[in-house]
């Protein structure tokens, strides 16, 4: 049973080394872009002009392939885990905005209203309001951003085996050891599925006001709905 | 301004417009696979959409597909297909179907299923045939939102046939996988800014389509 988890050594990892390595590298990424999502979307919501030039240049930013991205940043920053992250912030960033702008837009105006007759300054009111009623709109942004996050680290593999579970990829490709692929797919699908699911667990605990099953509500943007 | 310099180099030297490598033959090659792959999920994706579209069942497990076929590693799924069916098309196809089939269902399903439902119940009541209600009603009204998820299918396939060079395919990711290898950093960028311009001209033509073939009542742009 040990065996299957056995790793070669030149990759310096245990299984679940590797596993904590994915996981950090996918996530941190999905993390950076959320911190700017959130100004970028208010800046959005508050001039609405500036939504329509932002949601194109978000489209082709998506657009660009994730080997390409890494690719072109290898002169900057190196065979290293940050060209790999850089792009995934990016395009988690390309996913979170329109996901934020569109949660906080449907904050029904007498909500605000009443919160602003309540007395509630304009910080008070995004924080207190405005995000907590987005919160399932951001969430379900999150959730393709880390799924799609996760999937792509393992492209990371072809920039000096930067891929973490990726990794596994091309020494089982070499060795041509299929257990090694396996391990590194199933691992992969299995930490996104584990991912998404905390994700839904989380939205539960953050909207206690919504019923159950509400899944409806919570759609993302149709046009990011899936991973590359 | 390196990179500049670099792709300026790549696109300049004339060798690298002919031959077997030469960039039209591997654009040929990457735009052939992602007209088939497309053409393939479009086949599987379109009919189930509009149909459960426009019935308005299964859309609950069209979503969880959806959500289970999301996490699937694509580059993980090419190794693994490659290793176990050797080479040939089936192990680049499989994994871009798989991407693609998903986003064209799910959306399709939406898109039919947010058509207003007073002009469906107008038309039936003009004596229009189910037939000629989804072709000629619901289709019509929905074709912004389905071509939209076609984008976003033939985006991902465009991005994920690059990967495909890794085990042993054309297309423009040959540029970048070989660069790599031989340390030539110029034909990384310049496959790099091959791929990015192909992405880029997937999302222009759409939208052009769009321009053409959305009925000028159901545009929201105007």
């Amino acid at each position: 049973m040990n065996q299957l988890f056995d790793m070669p050594s030149y990759l310096e990892h245990s299984y679940l080394g590797l596993v904590g390595l994915h996981l950090r590298e996918a996530l941190l990424p999905v993390l950076a872009g959320l911190v700017v999502a959130l100004p970028v979307a208010q800046l959005c919501v508050r001039f609405r002009w500036l939504y329509p030039p932002v949601l194109w240049v978000t489209t082709v930013l998506y657009a660009i392939p994730s080997l390409a991205f890494f690719v072109v940043l290898i002169d900057y920053t190196g065979l290293s885990e940050l060209t790999v992250m850089i792009p995934l912030a990016v395009y988690s960033l390309v996913v979170l905005v329109p996901a934020i702008v569109d949660g906080v837009r449907s904050v029904p105006q007498e909500t605000l209203a009443a919160a602003t007759a309540m007395g509630f300054g304009p910080v008070r009111r995004y924080l207190q309001v405005q995000l907590p009623i987005a919160a399932p709109a951001i969430l379900a942004g999150l959730r393709v951003a880390a799924v799609s996050s996760i999937s792509l680290v393992s492209v990371g593999m072809l920039i000096g085996n930067a891929g973490a579970l990726g990794n596994l990829l091309d020494s089982g490709l070499k060795y041509d050891q299929p257990r090694l692929v396996w391990l590194s797919v199933v691992g992969t699908a299995v930490l996104a599925i584990a991912v998404d699911a905390l994700l839904i667990v989380l939205r539960v605990l953050l909207t206690p006001w919504m019923p159950r099953g509400t899944r409806r509500s919570t759609r993302t943007p149709l046009a990011k709905e899936t991973a590359r | 301004m390196n990179i500049l310099n670099f792709i300026d180099a790549f696109f300049s030297d004339s060798a690298r417009w002919q031959g077997y490598d030469g960039i039209p033959a591997r654009l040929g090659e990457h735009v052939q696979y992602t007209l088939t792959a497309l053409g393939i999920a479009a086949a599987v994706g379109l009919p189930v959409g509009l149909l459960t579209g426009h019935t308005g069942r299964g859309g609950n497990a069209l979503a969880l597909i959806a959500t289970s076929a999301r996490a699937l590693p694509s580059f993980g799924l090419m190794v693994l297909m490659f290793l176990l069916l050797g080479l040939g098309m089936a192990p680049v196809m499989i994994p871009l179907v798989v991407l693609a089939v998903p986003p064209i269902l799910v959306t399709t399903n939406e898109a039919m299923r947010s058509v207003d439902p007073a002009p469906v119940d107008a038309a039936r009541g003009m004596g229009m045939g189910e037939a000629q209600i989804l072709f000629r009603v619901e289709l019509p009204t929905a074709l912004p939102l389905i071509l939209s998820g076609l984008r976003s299918a033939a985006i991902q396939i465009v991005s994920t046939a690059t990967i495909a060079a890794y085990v042993s395919f054309g297309g423009l990711g040959r540029y970048i996988v070989d660069g790599l290898y031989q340390r030539d950093y110029e034909k990384v960028v310049g496959g790099a800014t091959l791929v990015a311009g192909l992405a880029v001209a997937t999302l222009v033509l759409f939208w052009g389509a769009g321009r053409l073939s959305v009925s000028r009542g159901v545009r929201r742009d105007g």
